[in-house]
């Protein structure tokens, strides 16, 4: 298979208006990916999939990523005047990144027998602006997937047939699989609490509460 | 109540003596039909159970039954999650008494490696009264049948009359249970107080 840089040039010539970036991968396997702005991912994998080079005819996984609200912090060197002396002082600049969700797809091509190419979506913000463009009118594989990432981590997709929750029951509440969910209160009682879960039991139980 | 030394000498001779409740209760415990129904891998040890090398006929609880109209036992052999759990407590009133509940695998009894997990409940005995519990993640085929046997002695010593009769013979005792509802993050109750009696543990 040609290289990403390739693939992103190619995209790029052919569709003018898209967004790409590449995604470095820090762990040991590496696999780089293709970032696509939501508005345009879905012109992009039609590409992806239709393109005579790569046909990729295959969506093997869809998976959520959560990323909350964060602040960085990095040190930075700034000159100032100290008792009338310019001197170099280190400062730490925080930034606050806004959270966001992201989808992930992992993009094989069973005719050409290469891949993956990892194609990922990222939402505008966690709240109210989490619509993304469906994928499963190009693969088909990928309707129960999107809807579990709806379930799981409240990701909006756009054209999907049939967007319902699918893990969960129907009128429930939150996105379990968000790092800021708060799952029910529901184990009062542990045989060997320690910890939060100490904590927990002797709210339930005062009797255990007693040192 | 007839002597056991005269019993066992009367059956020497060739007559044999019993009590109505003895021979009701033998025939309960010796045909003890289960519900077809697994929720996860304990499911496969109960099928294993039930297979040639086994052999749960030996026990007479070999007919797994499609309806549960038809069984006397609910294997409850998985974990359970919150979505499954209403409809397993729905499955349990459907069953006809009496009827007996055997708790199978770390999951089934609370709720396992999934304990803290948002979707699992955290035993079946928060809503049903059970009646066997076997420890084991899964418990092997003779896990099983033990606990078999366990209720077959529990059938065995049941008293058809007097205040501790067996609730199918007591018409004051609802055989049906409530079934939990879905709410927003949890079932609603998320427990049958009646049923369920935390243990209380006092520490030092």
């Amino acid at each position: 298979m040609e290289a990403l840089e390739q693939i992103k040039t190619r995209i790029e010539a052919g569709l003018p208006n898209a967004r790409i970036e590449i995604v470095a991968n820090e762990c040991p396997a590496g696999d780089r990916s293709l970032l696509v702005d939501g508005a345009s991912g879905f012109a992009v994998a039609k590409f992806l999939r239709d393109d005579s080079q790569l046909k990729l005819d295959f969506c093997s996984n869809v998976t959520g990523i959560d990323w909350p609200d964060k602040e960085l912090s990095e040190k930075i060197k700034v000159k100032k005047l100290v008792d009338g002396v310019e001197k170099e002082v280190e400062e730490v600049k925080k930034t606050l990144r806004p959270g966001f969700l992201e989808v992930v797809y992992h993009l094989y091509s069973m005719e050409l027998k290469h891949g993956p190419v990892v194609f990922r979506m990222r939402t505008a913000n966690r709240t109210d602006n989490t619509q993304l463009p469906s994928l499963t009118p190009l693969w088909r594989g990928a309707e129960l997937q999107e809807r579990e990432v709806f379930d799981l981590f409240g990701v909006n997709f756009v054209g999907h047939p049939d967007l319902r929750r699918i893990l969960m029951w129907d009128g429930f509440a939150g996105f379990p699989m968000r790092r800021d969910y708060v799952s029910p209160d529901d184990f009062e009682y542990e045989p060997t609490p320690h910890d939060e879960v100490l904590e927990r039991t002797q709210k339930h139980n005062p009797v255990e509460a007693k040192p | 109540m007839i002597e056991e030394g005269l019993k066992s000498e009367l059956q020497k001779q060739g007559v044999y003596v019993t009590t109505l409740e003895d021979l009701y209760n033998w025939g309960r415990a010796n045909s003890i039909w289960p519900l077809t129904f697994g929720l996860a891998c304990c499911a496969i040890e109960m099928m294993a159970a039930s297979m040639a090398r086994f052999d749960l006929a030996r026990f007479g609880a070999e007919v797994f039954r499609p309806s549960p109209r038809q069984a006397d036992l609910m294997i409850v052999a998985g974990t359970v999650t919150k979505k499954m759990a209403p409809l397993v407590v729905r499955l349990y009133n459907q069953m006809p008494e009496p009827k007996y509940v055997i708790a199978m695998g770390a999951c089934a009894i609370s709720g396992g490696p999934f304990k803290q997990g948002y979707n699992v409940l955290k035993g079946i005995d928060r809503y049903l009264p059970v009646d066997v519990f076997i420890p084991g993640c899964p418990p092997r085929p003779e896990a099983l049948i033990h606990a078999i046997m366990t209720l077959q002695e529990k059938i065995l010593a049941q008293k058809l009359t007097g205040p501790n009769r067996p609730r199918h013979l007591n018409a004051d005792v609802a055989s049906e249970f409530p079934v939990p509802a879905y709410a927003e993050d949890d079932l609603q109750p998320s427990k049958n107080s009646d049923v369920w009696h935390p243990p209380m543990t006092v520490r030092k």
